[in-house]
């Protein structure tokens, strides 16, 4: 399709575009009171956006001359990244760590970052492929260095560009080589040249998994996947609460899109002769394994979460080895009930935080008697990344795991469910600190309704989602479309 | 029938958490109390009107679920269930009345304790596999806090390394049981969580499942499941932990049920659908033919050793439960009727009479607050109900003819030493250990001379008797006429792959 005629089926991206530039006119016209009216617009703009995208629809059309596709695939994630970004609106109103003085432009550079990840989601080209990826770094290393006053922000910001700008050179350095090798940056026509060529049996192999190994460092540092995941922690440790709940979440799904597409669609021609998808096990095998071990000693559970954020990226990995649409299918349940719980954590870390003004574990002890419903709804939240019945964790695991099973690589389904009870041990360490622990505070906390209600919005499918989830699978098969060909 | 039996506890739960105020404790203690007759009433009315002469499940009920796997809400019960869940639901109220004593948190305690109660029925009655695994993981959650906040000084400990071993066992039966769901068939014939339907695609030649090496595979991930749930060894050093630091009531259900949970799973699942697996490792030929009664001959030798070893009141009776478990063990290592029946009637058994042993050390602990052995004596002076009852049960628990305990070792041993002669008559030491232990305790607390701390130490009170007068009851009746339990589920044992 061509340019002009591709500018209808790209509202949602205009709109997005749109409130954010009205946002920073809204912050430079409004005095300087701290009110949250930037961030209602930034809702209104992600609403509107949603909605036209529902209205849209998901119909297969290939946009910009090939540069972007619109299908059910990019729809699924662009309600994710969606529902997460207004998640990270929410809990920032409420997050009383930021500075209400520069709240305009945070919104709209969250905006930014949703428009980014969006194309993550829909490019089809390498070359548009590279640009969403920066626009969604750049916006994110701003973001993540927000808490001007904080040093540890500015060291998260400068570690995550200065991580990203490598893994972001070596991944154009593989694009220019697949490039060079087939002529073209469309990953349809990648994967039909590459299948050509390796039937002609004109080509090195070596070459090509050179050049698709280097891709796959920009993926990996997107997804916090071994050896890519250096940053994540400090990162995630070191950023306002809020963007950390939301990197976590939005930024590895976009990460998974664009995994997902560039290799379901792009390379999976190649994989006859070359065996990355033992690569990809092992990669998914070490993620989880070394973010759960890193995990276990954290005190800081900010950086405790972020381990277990790398280790469930392990997790979702396992699900895009052998590039099955079983698992292609898990991978996308797994990200719905992921984003429910682990959001869920987040925000009751950014509660504690405002309310006792603690990090730590032990910021955690005796929550129950000061604070039953946080508490009880964080170990729903810890429970369900664990994984245990009957809550929608082990839904997403279960689904995971016979995905893999299914393939018979039971050496992965062994290591990563003893990963499930490495995890349980650090996730229990802060159900312990909060339930068998006392603290000598005892006055009990209140939290306003609003942020109640808003809590009850992460629990509740947290639950419901571990007991009735067929409605999870017909949407992830819907959702695939043509992606498996 | 069965939903209502297993979702009462439930509703009970929410009841107890959102219609009783905090201060209210009595009323919540009540409320619970009412709550688990209701399970107890309909299993009584289950265990009466059950069909004894009709093989297979009976009260089944069977609707789908989650359609994209295939995965059923399917309950129903047979004779080796049914007497499972009547024990679960005879020891739901006697531990609410054991639990009266609890001052913090009680409301909390009791709907953690109702949850518990319904994994524990649910697990029984399930007969979807994912289902199974669901109703057996749902026992975890509460199991972990209610050792972890109610329990003794080490509490903590004791609840995370019980929490982690049992995951642990677990994930490995997760794996076998996704690896059995996806043999059940193909991407064009329907897979199946369904047990009865597994069980007979297992016997039918050439299926999938049908594969002796996947048989030997799976029947590992779901042992290594269920022999840390019974605990089997090396997987038993979680229990004595969990056990002296759980409180009483927690005890008993640890030991009563959630043991039971192992055996009734290696019953049903390892035993009745893997046939070729269990006859791998016992068949007595080649060099893996005698594992599972060797495990059991260790269980009973070792388990008695230990418990002979102990000072703690509570430890011993927590390693004479390990011991009783290997006698379950070695009768299903048998594979004949007689071992079978043992097997499962020692289940039931050990169930009463190791309820029985931990009710009454929390009896002396309540009022000493120390279980030291040696730190007693004489009170069977001062306390001679106390007494008469414990000697029962320490009779009961090391095998006295006449008593139940006797019968479910006796037929489990008569069995397995038609298949493991050697091995059998080892472990009959098990028992002259346990008639050792369980005498020179006896000795130690209450006979001699009366311990001067202990002169003002009050009889037991009616509350106690009545938790521990059903129980009583139950193991001089068995011992008598074991056939009232036995008929119950003599047509199920006939349906498993026996082995004469």
């Amino acid at each position: 399709m061509t340019n002009i005629a591709s500018i209808p089926y790209f509202i949602p991206e205009i709109v997005l575009v749109v409130f954010a530039v009205v946002i920073i006119l809204y912050d430079l016209g409004s005095k300087k009171t701290g009110g949250n009216g930037a961030a209602y617009l930034g809702l209104i703009g992600l609403v509107i956006a949603v909605i036209t995208a529902l209205v849209i629809g998901s119909e297969d059309r290939s946009l910009f001359l090939g540069m972007v596709r619109l299908d059910s695939f990019a729809m699924f994630f662009k309600i994710i990244i969606s529902v997460a970004t207004a998640a990270t609106i929410l809990f920032s109103v409420r997050s009383s760590e930021l500075d209400p003085e520069t709240k305009g432009e945070y919104y709209a550079l969250l905006l930014a970052v949703t428009l980014g990840m969006y194309l993550m989601a829909s490019s089809t080209h390498l070359l548009m492929i590279y640009l969403s990826l920066e626009t969604v770094s750049l916006t994110s290393y701003i973001l993540a260095g927000f808490l001007t006053h904080s040093p540890r922000s500015s060291e998260a910001a400068f570690k995550y560009i200065t991580f990203g700008a490598i893994s972001s050179g070596t991944m154009l350095f593989g694009i220019s080589l697949l490039f060079g090798m087939t002529g073209t940056g469309d990953i349809m026509l990648i994967s039909s040249k590459l299948g050509e060529m390796f039937s002609q049996g004109n080509v090195y192999p070596l070459a090509v998994l050179l050049s698709i190994t280097f891709i796959l460092a920009g993926v990996g540092y997107k997804i916090a996947s071994v050896p890519f995941h250096m940053w994540s922690p400090d990162v995630y440790e070191g950023a306002p609460i809020p963007i950390t709940a939301f990197l976590s979440v939005a930024s590895k799904a976009a990460g998974f899109a664009l995994f997902l597409r560039l290799f379901y669609s792009g390379f999976k021609s190649a994989d006859a002769s070359i065996d990355w998808s033992m690569m990809l096990a092992v990669v998914s095998a070490l993620t989880m394994t070394v973010g759960n071990l890193a995990a276990l000693p954290q005190q800081n559970v900010k950086r405790l979460l972020a381990y277990s954020s790398i280790s469930h990226g392990g997790f979702l990995l396992m699900g895009g080895v052998l590039l099955t649409s079983e698992g292609l299918q898990a991978i996308l349940i797994y990200l719905i009930i992921y984003l429910f719980m682990n959001l869920g954590a987040f925000f009751v870390v950014i509660l504690i935080a405002n309310e006792v003004g603690s990090e730590t574990i032990d910021g955690y002890r005796g929550l129950v008697s000061r604070a039953p419903l946080i508490a009880v709804s964080m170990a729903i939240f810890l429970f369900s990344l664990t994984g245990l019945p009957p809550l929608a964790g082990f839904a997403g695991k279960w689904i995971l795991f016979a995905a893999v099973i299914k393939e018979q690589l039971y050496w992965l389904a062994v290591i990563g469910l003893l990963n499930s009870v490495v995890a349980l041990y650090y996730y229990v360490r802060i159900v312990k600190a909060m339930f068998l622990e006392s603290s000598d505070d005892t006055e009990s906390l209140s939290f306003s309704p609003g942020s109640l209600v808003l809590l009850l919005i992460f629990v509740v499918p947290t639950l419901l989602l571990g007991i009735y989830w067929n409605p999870l699978y017909e949407l992830s098969r819907a959702s695939l479309g043509k992606l498996m060909g | 029938m069965l939903s209502l039996m297993i979702f009462i506890p439930l509703l009970g739960m929410l009841v107890v958490l959102f219609a009783i105020r905090r201060e209210q404790e009595e009323l919540a203690k009540r409320v619970t109390f009412i709550i688990t007759l209701i399970p107890l009433l309909i299993a009584v009315f289950l265990f009466v009107d059950y069909d004894r002469s009709a093989p297979g499940h009976q009260y089944e009920e069977d609707m789908m679920w989650i359609e994209a796997f295939n995965i059923r809400y399917h309950v129903g019960i047979d004779g080796l269930s049914v007497t499972l869940v009547l024990l679960t639901a005879l020891l739901g109220p006697i531990c609410v009345l054991a639990s009266w004593k609890i001052d913090k948190g009680i409301k909390a305690y009791l709907a953690l304790f109702l949850l518990l109660e319904t994994g524990m029925i649910g697990f029984f009655c399930a007969l979807d596999m994912f289902l199974f695994y669901v109703f057996f993981e749902l026992t975890l959650l509460p199991m972990y806090f209610l050792i972890g906040i109610w329990g003794g000084p080490r509490r903590e400990y004791a609840a995370i390394k019980f929490f982690l071993y049992t995951l642990f066992g677990s994930v490995l039966m997760l794996i076998a049981m996704i690896a059995v769901y996806l043999k059940s068939g193909t991407d064009d014939v329907a897979r199946t969580f369904d047990i009865p339907t597994l069980i007979e695609l297992a016997k039918t030649p050439g299926h999938a499942l049908a594969d002796p090496t996947f048989q030997i595979w799976a029947f590992l991930g779901f042992f290594i499941g269920f022999a840390v749930k019974v605990p089997i060894f090396p997987f038993h050093t979680w229990l004595p932990d969990a056990h002296v630091e759980a409180p009483t009531a927690i005890s008993v259900i640890l030991a009563g049920i959630l043991l039971k949970m192992g055996t009734y799973g290696l019953v049903r699942v390892n035993f009745a659908m893997l046939p070729e697996g269990m006859d791998f490792f016992c068949n007595g030929e080649g060099r893996w033919g005698n594992s599972l009664a060797i495990l059991g001959f260790i269980n009973i030798v070792y388990g008695s050793l230990c418990a002979l070893a102990q000072t703690d009141f509570k430890k011993l009776v927590a390693y004479s439960s390990i011991g009783h478990m290997g006698f379950v063990l070695i009768g299903l290592a048998a594979r004949n009727e007689s071992g079978l029946t043992g097997a499962i009637l020692q289940m039931f058994n050990h169930g009463v009479i190791s309820a029985m042993l931990f009710l009454l050390v929390g009896v002396v602990y309540d009022r000493a607050h120390h279980r030291e052995i040696n730190g007693f004596g004489g009170l069977g002076s001062k306390m001679p109900i106390y007494t008469g009852i414990t000697t029962l049960a320490f009779m009961a628990s090391l095998g006295l003819p006449g008593l139940s305990g006797f019968v479910g070792e006796a037929l489990s041993l008569l069995g397995a030493y038609s298949k493991f002669k050697v091995l059998t008559i080892l472990s009959t030491a098990g028992i002259v250990v346990g008639a050792a232990y369980f005498l020179w305790t006896l000795q130690r607390v209450f006979l001699g001379e009366l311990n001067p701390k202990y002169e003002a130490i009050t009889e037991i009170n009616g509350r106690e008797i009545a938790t521990l007068v059903p129980l009583g009851i139950l193991t001089i009746v068995l011992g008598i006429w074991p056939s009232i339990a036995i008929d119950m589920f003599r047509e199920a044992v006939s349906l498993l792959p026996l082995v004469q």
